[in-house]
């Protein structure tokens, strides 16, 4: 009796633990943080006055975006993606948005996959016309009339994309496509972090706009927490 | 029916020469130097147009009023003194007006064109692009840096595609996005035109020159009012065209003098 | 060349098939037709445009259903795009200037009636006339497929200004193959119209009927001759504008591109250009272009009046040499629209004299008009309505004109809507008004039916309203500093003047609708008019001498012999109060 109950309380146990493991995120983490030495160049305040309806929308001025840094020289706007080692995979059926607002793209970089849905919407009271400019890519550019429907496009090859609106020179922004869904945008304080990554060896690519790209390679065994940091070198022109 | 013409002609004549009699759309004021001179050319045109127009349209009502639809039997008749009376008209009277305007308008062409700027004008770069106005100030050194259009980025507020990496005089440079000048001081504006043709016209200031690609043009005038104006572009440059503007500000000397400062530190 | 040599053999055959009879014609009188219909379905086209531009900037956020399905990117959800708008814009002018102005007044009636009026069975060479039509036409569908191709339509403006239309499609939305479309169109355009011009010269100078002297032609006839040899000339410089712009666009020359030029984040690879030459090129046909466009309206009105007011003009040689006057100095003026443009200011100077001396001529021409209603008997109908009116408007636009042709207003004015009211007021209405009372005059002798007078009275008022309701204001705005060309009015400046704009909206859609009144009138009096008599306005050229319509070789066996002018009325001692050009009828005292 007492081994038949021994049995089932093992087989109990292995099947909670199986449930457990089951439950458990698989494979490693790579994290880390993008940082940069040197002086960055100055981010200089937009002036909006020829669009008033923008330049209301600041109380003080914004700046440009091209070099966003965070305490402890902390780089944002970092695309950090795994740039081999991963397959391809098809796009998720979620939409990320690009927002036009103050005469200002919102977010300034905005990673998704590719032939994933993204919708453009303008809340201004002004006309934009968003110009993305690939270069593998299919080039097009719309008018957006201020109240006017999202427009919604696809790209079907991974690029990074300068994004420009027409009417308005000091808009600038970037699209990352992305082949595969371990990508990161860093926000905040330079941090990244790429989870669910089966036992493998993997390219890690940092990109970002004005500083170019890096690449480091990792190995994965199991679940453990990789960490990986990336240094750009700044330049003040 | 001829008289019904006449008429309604003359309704119109009266109706479309009032708004102008009544001096209800005009020019906005003149804040400029040389601006009178045309504004005067302007109301001696409008007065004799005015009056050859009405003249002409009564003219043409009175005629068909009295000759039209005349009771049978009528004989028509000439009009004493005949073409010779006519072409006399034309060559005389009209002639030696409209000639005498186009040669009295001479002088307010000369005083924009034919007159060179003064040595001590505050010198100032405009460049025009799809589809706003930026401006550029030489700085401490006085110098313009050399322009790279390879070096051209707008997101990062590279309008004119300055090198300060290696151009020293590119440094100091002053860009902005309105065109602020002291009042009662020349300005020499030079015009650059970085991607298509534009035009700066600026209503107050009486004054518009084109942008031309390739071409360095320029354009000196002299502001006598303070205050806020449009500078707009009125050549045809794409989709933008309509929301191409700036603002020219005119400032009192010490307020450009602590503008400029302000300027100069963001750079 | 006092009297020219009477074709001994006929010059083509009778038509047989339908073909040959209705579609590839070498008749001119059905060559006339088809250019006139070309003009009419392009005005109406043109018009429909111009009421979208008017909506959409009095009502930006007002949608416009069904547009979409024209154009997803230019008008998405029905609501006008900046981009589409000027694509409005250029294809109204582009149709209105080439598709209607050059096509009716001039290729439409001159076809028509030139050879009628000097007595001749055709045209000099028909089967180039057939050519130049069918090219025209190509060239309208090339223009008009610009509307229906991914790129859109071109938005550079009829008047295309390099290097925006020479770049290519960085410089935005518009200026990719529809521009090509463009240049190729008005390229095939220039083509026809050249072919055109030979006819009508040689025509004029060999074919005219025994007794036909240079002086007994009508003035329309005159207008068309002088008309066609300023085309021949004009059109000769656009044609290899056009080309070297398709070559900057799609073979990588520089013609009009300097070097450096960064457009849309991209230097361009071009070096070398001049934008001003494209300017140049296309003002030097630009300025005789709107001269071709307002002389012909000019013969006919004055052919028209001198009917209607039942005498002669004070002096039909002084008009003439007006015209001759006009059309020469129209060569020396071309940098009346450059005067701000960049080029060496001292030109400016030198090409407003010639531009203040063209008043000349064109008072000349006002006075004698108005000289000549003194003491007439004038007829009032449709087409006299139509032909006065334009008197009114020539007036109202030819003043206008004073003001732009000094260089130190035109800084202030240039680019205003003071501009567009000036040469709609000559181009978009007085010559329309030509066309029309042309239409109102001949329609009879074209079709065998009269025309409704009362619906054609009623058009007038209307239209004659209308246009100063719409094209007088444009002048106080210019006046103010409304900048022209522009999508949308978004400045806080132009708030006072939307009122004005709204009014001109209202105006526009209103003589717009006036005008299917107009179609309708042509269309139903086609079929259903009440039948005309070979001459119900006792006319005296040899139009009236022939059934209403005419023979396919005009004058049947007959081959007609002048005795004396066209401008016999109020003749003393006549049976009527008018002798016909070919009546051998003593002229007393006259």
């Amino acid at each position: 009796m007492r081994v038949k109950a021994g049995y089932l309380a093992g087989l109990a146990t292995l099947a909670v633990c199986a449930v457990i493991v089951h439950a458990m995120p698989s494979g490693g983490t790579v994290s880390g943080k993008v940082t940069y030495e040197g002086t960055p160049a100055k981010q200089k305040p937009i002036d909006m006055s020829k669009e008033p309806s923008c330049a209301k929308q600041h109380a003080t001025p914004i700046t440009t975006e091209t070099v966003v840094t965070g305490s402890n020289n902390t780089l944002d706007n970092v695309v950090v993606y795994v740039s081999a080692g991963v397959p391809d995979e098809n796009a998720p059926g979620q939409v990320v948005k690009f927002e036009q607002k103050g005469c200002q793209y919102i977010p300034h970089v905005l990673a998704f996959q590719v032939n994933q849905t993204l919708e453009i919407s303008n809340a201004d009271q002004t006309s934009h016309n968003i110009h993305p400019l690939p270069k593998v890519n299919r080039e097009w550019n719309k008018s957006q009339p201020p109240g006017s429907a999202p427009i919604s496009e696809k790209y079907d090859k991974p690029e990074f994309i300068p994004v420009k609106c027409n009417i308005h020179p000091w808009m600038h922004g970037n699209f990352a496509v992305m082949k595969n869904s371990h990508y990161a945008v860093t926000q905040g304080e330079g941090g990244f972090s790429l989870a669910n990554l089966p036992p493998g060896k993997y390219t890690i690519t940092a990109w970002h706009e004005s500083y170019g790209d890096q690449s480091q390679d990792v190995t994965i065994s199991g679940s453990e927490t990789k960490t990986v940091n990336f240094v750009f070198k700044a330049k003040p022109y | 029916m001829g008289k019904f013409f006449a008429v309604i002609l003359v309704v119109v004549t009266l109706a479309s020469a009032y708004p102008i009699v009544t001096h209800k759309y005009v020019q906005p004021v003149d804040i400029s130097t040389h601006g009178h001179a045309i504004d005067e050319q302007l109301a001696d045109t409008m007065a004799e147009g005015g009056f050859a127009f009405v003249g002409a349209q009564l003219l043409l009502a009175f005629f068909v009023w009295k000759f039209s639809s005349r009771k049978d039997g009528s004989k028509v008749k000439h009009l004493p003194g005949g073409a010779k009376l006519v072409v006399a008209t034309a060559f005389i009277l009209v002639g030696t007006e409209v000639l005498a305007l186009g040669v009295l308008g001479q002088k307010a062409w000369a005083d924009v064109y034919f007159t060179p700027p003064k040595a001590d004008a505050l010198q100032i770069q405009s460049q025009a692009g799809q589809f706003a106005f930026y401006f550029r100030y030489p700085g401490a050194d006085g110098k313009f840096a050399p322009l790279h259009p390879d070096k051209i980025d707008e997101g990062n507020g590279n309008y004119f595609g300055l090198d300060p990496a290696n151009d020293v005089e590119a440094r100091d440079d002053i860009v902005a996005a309105e065109l602020t000048i002291p009042v009662n001081r020349e300005i020499h504006l030079l015009l650059h035109a970085k991607d298509v043709g534009h035009s700066f016209y600026v209503r107050e200031l009486r004054i518009q020159q084109d942008f031309v690609p390739g071409l360095d043009l320029s354009l000196h005038f002299t502001a006598t009012k303070t205050g806020k104006y449009e500078i707009v572009c009125t050549q045809l440059c794409g989709l933008g065209h309509y929301n191409m503007k700036a603002y020219l500000n005119v400032l009192p000397q010490e307020d450009f003098e602590k503008w400029l400062k302000d300027r100069a530190a963001e750079q | 060349m006092e009297e020219a040599a009477v074709q001994p053999t006929h010059v083509h055959a009778p038509p047989e098939g339908f073909l040959r009879k209705y579609v590839f014609s070498l008749d001119h009188k059905v060559i006339g037709k088809q250019y006139y219909g070309l003009a009419l379905v392009s005005v109406f086209i043109g018009m429909v445009l111009s009421w979208l531009m008017r909506f959409h900037l009095v009502w930006p956020e007002v949608k416009v259903h069904g547009l979409e399905v024209l154009s997803a990117s230019g008008a998405p959800g029905g609501v006008i795009t900046p981009e589409y708008y000027l694509s409005l814009l250029t294809m109204h002018g582009t149709l209105m200037v080439f598709f209607v102005l050059t096509n009716a007044p001039f290729a439409g009636f001159g076809n028509y009636f030139l050879p009628i009026q000097i007595g001749a069975e055709d045209m000099a060479f028909p089967r180039f006339n057939m050519m130049s039509f069918w090219t025209t036409f190509v060239a309208f569908v090339v223009l008009v497929l610009a509307f229906f191709i991914p790129d859109g339509p071109p938005i550079s403006g009829w008047t295309a200004y390099a290097p925006l239309s020479a770049v290519g499609k960085d410089a935005g939305p518009g200026l990719g193959w529809g521009q090509n479309l463009w240049a190729i169109s008005i390229a095939i355009f220039c083509i026809g119209q050249l072919l055109g011009s030979l006819n009508f010269i040689a025509t004029t100078l060999d074919l005219r009927a025994k007794g036909m002297t240079l002086m007994r032609m009508p003035i329309c006839t005159w207008a068309w001759f002088i008309t066609s040899c300023i085309g021949l000339l004009a059109f000769a410089v656009l044609l290899p504008a056009c080309l070297l712009l398709l070559l900057d666009r799609m073979a990588g020359t520089s013609f009009f591109i300097p070097s450096g030029l960064v457009v849309s984040d991209r230097l361009q690879n071009h070096a070398g250009g001049s934008p001003l030459l494209w300017q140049h090129l296309f003002w030097f046909f630009g300025h005789p272009e709107v001269y071709i466009a307002i002389l012909p309206a000019v013969g006919i009105v004055s052919h028209v009046l001198i009917t209607s007011m039942r005498k002669p003009l004070l002096s039909a040689k002084v008009l003439i040499y007006s015209m001759l006057s006009i059309g020469f100095l129209s060569w020396m003026v071309w940098g009346h629209h450059m005067f701000v443009s960049g080029m060496n200011p001292f030109s400016s100077l030198l090409f407003s004299f010639p531009t203040l001396t063209i008043t000349i001529p064109a008072t000349i021409i006002t006075l004698i008009w108005l000289g000549s209603l003194y003491g007439a008997n004038i007829q009032i109908n449709s087409a006299s309505l139509f032909a006065l009116g334009f008197v009114s408007m020539f007036v109202s636009g030819g003043v206008s004109g004073f003001f732009l042709a000094q260089p130190s207003i035109d800084i202030y004015l240039h680019a205003t809507y003071f501009v567009v009211g000036h040469f709609h007021m000559v181009m978009g209405v007085a010559a329309i008004f030509g066309i029309l009372s042309g239409t109102y005059f001949w329609f009879s002798k074209m079709t065998g039916r009269m025309m409704n007078d009362s619906l054609g009275k009623l058009h007038f008022w209307i239209t004659f309203v209308g246009t100063y309701c719409i094209f007088m204001p444009f002048h106080y705005l210019g006046l103010v500093g409304n900048v022209r060309r522009y999508a949308s009015f978004v400045d806080d400046f132009m708030a006072p003047l939307m009122p004005v704009h709204k009014f001109v909206t209202i105006a526009a859609f209103v003589t717009g609708a006036a005008q299917f009144l107009f179609l309708y009138n042509l269309i139903y009096s086609r079929f259903r008019g009440q039948l005309a008599s070979e001459n119900p306005w006792h006319g005296t050229s040899l139009e009236w001498s022939i059934p209403s319509p005419p023979p396919w070789n005009n004058f049947g066996d007959k081959h007609p012999v002048i005795f004396h002018d066209p401008y016999q009325y109020g003749v003393k001692g006549s049976k009527g109060d008018f002798v016909m050009q070919d009546s051998p009828e003593q002229i007393v005292g006259g």
